[in-house]
């Protein structure tokens, strides 16, 4: 009789390290729950415009489910070098400064893994998409959190990076516009942090999947900023501006050296991106514009309706210029993000996610997405006034 | 054109119902500024009409809808738009269009059974002196009417909470 065995035994020491997701819990709770309104979803209320399902079917109908080169279809990644040369003027080699990843997700993890030695900072800012941080510490780094603030809108300011810049100081993690906050980046701002960038020279990693959903101004990605191009990889995706999110399909941009990095674990992860979803994603830059501004203006009614509607029943809101979260201040209730939400979830069922999940400087804040129906939209401020008024 | 100006007939044209007070929260105008710009665009044409699109079915009222297909010669001195006034004033007749193609002017006609339309076309339109010859096509069904479907798919459902 051989021994009986105790698997977790065999879980590696760096899983231990990463802190546990604070919305799992969240999961549980909202489960089994009927009449739910639910707030807390980051993804689009829309279905991916029907050309670019019916440009995938066709492929599938032609047979198209091969293996693709492990940077992606040649053809998307010369469409996607000439959609940013048009928008930016920016210039990236299709043939050696493109990766076409499984999603944005995907990007983040190798393009971390590529650049990160162990032992190495990789400043994170935070409130931000729950991602970096596991990631970081999965590639060997150490993660250094910076918080932005209400006051300046979530924007990051020089003043609060330069003191988490240190001699071991590898990269930092940008994602404007921002998932939880709606923020978005002024070009006054950016141009100091890249300042700060060249004087301690840093890497950037910047995640712009909300790059379309930019209600005022124009975005500005890092890679656009003088002398910043090749100290950053730009990761992208087509999720949020197409409404693809389970087709799981992202870009990187960056110097060769660093594309070719990330290639190599790619390569062997994943080997390539779906080549359905890769077709579709072809399709949505070829033909997709009028859509995905219909899409935006859309958002952006919605985004006018829910902070009108969360200043009027008495919860802070400033007006945010992109993605399309808002971000109330719930603290001057007197409960903190977590209980408000648990209470806000199970007194009048709706589902917001309490901002100190996304780090910290999220605590007394609640990410509301509006990529919800009106009715839905309605519906959850009328809801979130009667229990503010509870209270 | 201005954005807001846009906006809101983007709402107005998917929702004629939606009231100013809803138009000013979606636009972060106010209700005056909302009401002040559509009178503008009432009066200056640019919104034409406000409809509703009704299933007449549901309440067993079974109209029949036909398109027709026209040919017709032009006098002389006189364009489409004179044969155009003859057929668009009958009420049976709720669209008229100048088409492009095989044929020169299609439209949708609406009667309470299939006999009454043919009748109207049979006696009214064919009889026109520049009507060359009609089409009739008999609508079986409509699966969408300017721009709305009318019997949608049950939508997919997200997960509740998702990062």
């Amino acid at each position: 009789m051989r021994p009986p065995c105790d698997p977790s035994k065999f879980v590696a020491e760096i899983i231990k390290n990463v802190p546990p997701s604070g919305i799992r819990r969240f999961f549980d709770l909202v489960s089994g729950l009927e009449d739910v309104i639910s707030l807390g979803v980051g993804e689009p209320d829309f279905i991916t415009p029907w050309h670019i399902r019916e440009m995938c079917i066709h492929s599938l109908e032609k047979g198209q489910t091969s293996y693709t080169s492990n940077y992606g279809l040649p053809e998307l990644r010369d469409e996607l070098s000439r959609t940013y040369y048009r928008r930016y003027g920016l210039d990236y080699d299709p043939a050696s400064e493109i990766l076409v990843t499984t999603g944005v997700s995907e990007a983040i993890d190798i393009a971390l893994r590529a650049v990160v030695n162990p032992g190495d900072e990789v400043i994170v800012v935070q409130p931000a998409y729950v991602a970096y941080v596991p990631a970081v510490v999965l590639a060997g780094g150490k993660p250094v959190i910076v918080s932005t603030h209400r006051d300046d809108e979530f924007r990051l300011t020089a003043e609060v990076l330069k003191p988490a810049i240190t001699s071991k100081t590898r990269a930092i993690v940008l994602n404007f516009p921002n998932n939880p906050t709606g923020a978005i980046m002024i070009r006054e701002d950016l141009e100091d942090i890249a300042d700060l960038v060249a004087e301690h020279d840093l890497f950037v990693i910047s995640d712009e999947v909300y790059e379309c959903l930019t209600y005022e101004g124009k975005h500005i990605p890092f890679s656009s900023l003088e002398g910043m191009k090749e100290r950053t990889v730009m990761l992208n995706g087509f999720s949020k501006a197409y409404a693809m999110t389970g087709l799981r399909l992202g870009f990187a941009m960056g110097a060769p050296e660093i594309i070719r990095s990330m290639m190599m674990i790619h390569q062997y992860s994943m080997l390539c991106a779906p080549i359905t979803a890769q077709i579709g994603a072809l399709e949505a830059l070829r033909n997709g514009n009028d859509e995905m501004e219909r899409m935006v203006r859309e958002y952006d009614r919605r985004r006018h309706f829910v902070v009108r509607g969360f200043n009027r029943i008495g919860l802070d809101c400033f007006t945010p210029k992109g993605a399309f979260y808002a971000f109330p201040y719930v603290g001057a209730t007197g409960l903190s993000s977590g209980e408000f939400s648990e209470r806000l979830l199970n007194e009048k069922r709706v589902v917001a996610i309490p901002g100190d999940v996304f780090g910290e400087a999220g605590e007394g804040f609640l990410r509301c997405a509006y990529a919800a129906s009106m009715d839905d939209l309605k519906k959850a401020i009328n809801r979130m006034g009667e229990f503010v008024d509870g209270l | 054109m201005d954005e807001k100006i846009r906006h809101i007939l983007e709402i107005l044209e998917n929702d004629a119902r939606a009231s100013p007070d809803e138009i000013a929260a979606l636009t972060d105008m106010t209700a005056q500024e909302v009401s002040q710009a559509i009178a503008k665009l009432e009066e200056t044409g640019v919104i034409r009409h406000y409809k509703t699109i009704i299933d007449w079915d549901l309440v067993g009222e079974n109209y029949v809808y036909a398109v027709i297909e026209l040919k017709v010669t032009l006098e002389r001195n006189q364009g489409y738009q004179v044969i155009a006034e003859r057929i668009y004033k009958f009420p049976e007749v709720r669209s008229v269009r100048l088409l492009s193609g095989d044929y020169d002017i299609s439209l949708t006609v609406r009667g309470r059974s299939m006999k009454d339309v043919a009748f109207f076309v049979a006696e009214k339109i064919a009889t026109l002196d520049q009507v060359q010859n009609t089409a009739t096509h008999f609508v079986l069904k409509t699966y969408k009417e300017d721009g709305v479907i009318l019997h949608e798919p049950e939508a997919i459902k997200r997960l509740p909470v998702s990062l």
